[in-house]
């Protein structure tokens, strides 16, 4: 049995990178290959197939113990293994189905382990079941802490999605997520089910400069049309000319978004996905990841370094509200944790040496914390507002028909508040989102604030940019966080970039080399200028 | 769709020959409700149009084209099909003459068909009523058009909500803007109040608070067809 599986998995090349180094022996019989029956593509594969629609917790009675997945093996191997298999099961310490239901625990074998079920890690999941080939050939398992979302990035965010981004890769990613949201319902079409209105406002964004960063506008937004995003630039007397009520005291330049920006419904999309990925047989679980349980090899690299690499072998997640864990057992783990990305990163052992190495380059995401409010300006602009960014950072957009707007602005690194709790400083309004927007919009002075929530950035200390791809030690750990508050925005294309890197081993539609980990290490930035 | 007009309007003709047979079918569907103007025009356009990509070809010809003085008006109205939906090949002869208007009433027009639209320069007139897959990405394109389109009808598409029309704001030059009939707009009066605050010189018809009100007269001239599903 073993000899067979073996000539598979080596002639599969599935998922690149050595998963067969695990070690074929270790896998129990019972469960996974007891679940191979009836799909010809994958005799004596180690991966068990999925198909739709599946709940693949509860351990089928009948077929538990015996091997039904041996798959017509009629050699004297196989059946004294049957009969061991029988016999381990009934004694205790053995596979035995226990009396009760599990179906809320994962699975006990992954191909992939998604930590984090925010619309980043959904849409690596949704990605990852698009371009698998053949299909149902991975089992993706997302784990998610908080099936309420309610200190998710994803739900809390402002919803806004813009081209104008210094990075190139920046403009390339939001130009195809902006397809897809166009698009939603072509890609996340379920059988059955009413279609998404993401509710799309393409007001474009205004990003206003002082004179000191006029330079840096332009230059950006050559980058910018050279991507194909349509930007226009504009002067502060155009500016007064297609908007009355902006006032262009301290304005030098203003860049425009035609086309393509705006701001759309993200718990519209959080819900699609996840609905959609559902439906493609992703398995969810309801818990928290509390442990890696990894596997270190000395190699040594071409220079003669000494290198250690790591190899996580399971994932401990621990069910919510509960003592009880289930130890998974993946072949990757892809860390799209958002705000707590850093601190899955740590359980990873990555960060782990000396400062100053490869081991010891942590992974840079914070969690910061960042307000919003809602407020009434009932002589405010009018429902051609695009959404504003002012040069102080301040910005602002129209909400609805009824002259609610949204908006707040990024602290300074001095400023920057407690993350660990969600808890409003409505002084913070007062003292530095209000001055500026009332300079910038007369009709500001006279507002009513009606609420305010507060929502956290994952927040890149380094450049404030994503990081994505795998870390160069730990080798199965890939990382797609670090958004820096541009990552709703980026999503549907981060998701696709993981997923071909995992499926194919390098990035194929958009290359998100420079946003590699190494380059904390190496200490090259990839800065974006453009961040609000 | 009743204005008159006096100058030349041309209608984008596209020769479709290839896919006649398909396209055929296409006819009994866009019968719907009665009409104005004639019945052939609408059938016409709406086999058309379904075939951007021939009428792409043929506006790349015009693409570069100015007014030339001896290719002045010549008085004609719509170019139109006739009973058969076939063209009389007069329509040759204007390759040269910008297209002024342009009625796409109930085609199937989508955001990429609109590539062929954005390309006249000198489009003054658009006529996007009852297209069902009209929505507020492809309203979000109209702003190259902003020099010189104005007229747009937006009445009864049934992906248009009042997101799209803030997107209008960029027409500067639009004198008329009919936005009655649009199912998928909240609040109709509160939407016409705020395109009229955005849009100062430009007319807004339909959309009244008294649409919402339960014995409302219809003085609307606009056809009352459902719209098709999407």
């Amino acid at each position: 049995m073993l000899r067979r599986a073996l000539q598979l998995g080596l002639g599969r090349g599935l998922l690149g990178r050595g998963l067969l180094g695990r070690g074929l022996g270790t896998h129990r019989g019972g469960s996974t290959l007891g679940k191979v029956e009836g799909s010809g593509g994958y005799r004596g594969s180690w991966v068990a197939p999925v198909s739709s629609y599946v709940t693949f917790r509860t351990r089928d009675p009948a077929h538990d113990g015996k091997t039904v997945g041996r798959l017509g093996e009629g050699d004297q191997n196989g059946k004294v293994s049957e009969i061991k298999k029988k016999i381990q099961s009934v004694l205790p310490g053995g596979a035995w189905n226990p009396p009760y239901d599990t179906s809320y625990l994962p699975p006990e074998h992954s191909d992939v382990v998604i930590v984090g079920g925010g619309v980043i890690g959904l849409s690596v999941a949704y990605w990852l079941k698009r371009l698998e080939k053949p299909r149902g050939a991975i089992r993706v398992l997302v784990v998610e802490r908080d099936h309420t979302y309610s200190q998710a990035s994803t739900a809390l965010s402002v919803g806004g999605i813009r081209q104008q981004f210094s990075v190139p890769e920046n403009i390339q990613l939001s130009l195809f997520s902006v397809e897809f949201l166009r698009n939603i319902n072509e890609y996340l079409a379920v059988v059955d089910d009413p279609p998404l209105d993401i509710q799309f406002n393409p007001s474009g964004y205004l990003l206003l400069a002082s004179e000191k960063g006029a330079a840096v506008m332009e230059s950006n937004v050559k980058v910018q049309r050279q991507e194909g995003a349509k930007v226009c630039l504009m002067s502060p007397e155009q500016l007064r000319n297609k908007f009355p009520w902006i006032n262009t005291e301290g304005v030098a330049l203003a860049s425009y978004g035609m086309e393509y920006e705006g701001w759309f419904d993200p718990w519209c999309l959080l819900q699609g996905l996840r609905r959609k990925v559902q439906s493609m047989g992703v398995l969810f679980c309801h818990g928290e990841v509390t442990r890696f349980v990894s596997s270190s090899s000395h190699t040594e690299t071409t220079s003669g370094e000494e290198v250690t690499l790591k190899r996580i072998h399971e994932v401990h997640v621990k069910i919510d509200r509960s003592l009880e864990y289930q130890p998974v057992e993946c072949a990757l783990v892809i860390n799209a944790a958002g705000a707590w990305s850093g601190q899955i990163a740590e359980l990873a052992g990555v960060g782990k040496g000396p400062p100053g190495t490869l081991q010891g380059t942590k992974l840079p995401v914070e969690r910061r914390k960042r307000y919003v409010y809602l407020w009434h300006c009932p002589q405010g602009p009018g429902l051609e507002t695009p959404f504003i960014v002012d040069a102080s950072g301040a910005y602002f957009r129209r909400e609805g028909l009824g002259n609610n707007y949204l908006g707040g602005c990024s602290p300074t690194e001095e400023e920057e508040p407690d993350p660990g709790n969600l808890e409003v400083d409505h002084d913070f309004f007062q003292d530095k989102v209000w001055p500026p927007l009332a300079q910038r919009v007369p009709a500001f002075e006279t507002l009513k604030v009606r609420s305010a929530w507060a929502g956290y950035y994952d927040y890149n200390t380094f450049d404030q940019n994503g990081v994505v791809g795998p870390h160069p030690l730990v080798v199965n750990m890939y990382f797609a966080t670090g958004f820096s508050g541009h990552g709703l925005q980026q999503a549907p294309a981060v998701g696709r970039a993981v997923a071909e890197m995992v499926l194919d081993g390098h990035f194929q539609t958009i290359n998100l080399s420079p946003f590699h980990f190494s380059r904390f290490y190496l200490g090259e930035k990839v800065q974006e200028h453009n961040i609000i | 769709m009743a204005a008159p007009r006096a100058p030349l309007h041309l209608v984008m003709p596209v020769w479709n020959r290839g896919t006649r047979g398909i396209r055929g079918l296409s006819r009994a569907v866009a019968l719907e409700g009665s009409q104005k103007k004639g019945r052939s025009l609408l059938q016409f356009l709406a086999d058309r149009f379904y075939d951007v990509q021939a009428l792409r070809e043929y506006l790349l010809q015009k693409q570069v084209l100015k007014v030339h003085q001896k290719n002045r008006f010549q008085g004609k109205e719509w170019i139109r099909s006739d009973a058969h939906g076939h063209f009389s090949l007069d329509f040759l002869k204007f390759q040269a003459v910008p297209v002024e208007a342009v009625d796409a009433s109930g085609c199937a027009i989508n955001y990429q068909g609109l590539d062929s639209l954005l390309a006249l320069k000198e489009l003054q007139s658009l006529w996007l009523q009852r297209c069902p897959h009209v929505d507020d990405w492809c309203l979000g394109r109209l702003h190259p058009l902003a020099n010189s389109l104005q007229e747009l009808s937006l009445a009864g598409c049934p992906r248009i909500s009042e997101r799209g029309l803030a997107s209008l704001h960029h027409l500067r030059n639009l004198r008329r803007l009919d936005i009655s009939d649009l199912p998928a707009v909240s609040n109709p009066g509160l939407t016409r109040i705020l395109v009229e605050e955005m849009l100062p010189s430009c007319q807004v018809l339909g959309a009244d608070w008294a649409q919402g009100l339960p014995s409302g007269p219809e003085e609307q001239s606009q056809d009352r067809a459902s719209p098709i599903p999407a």
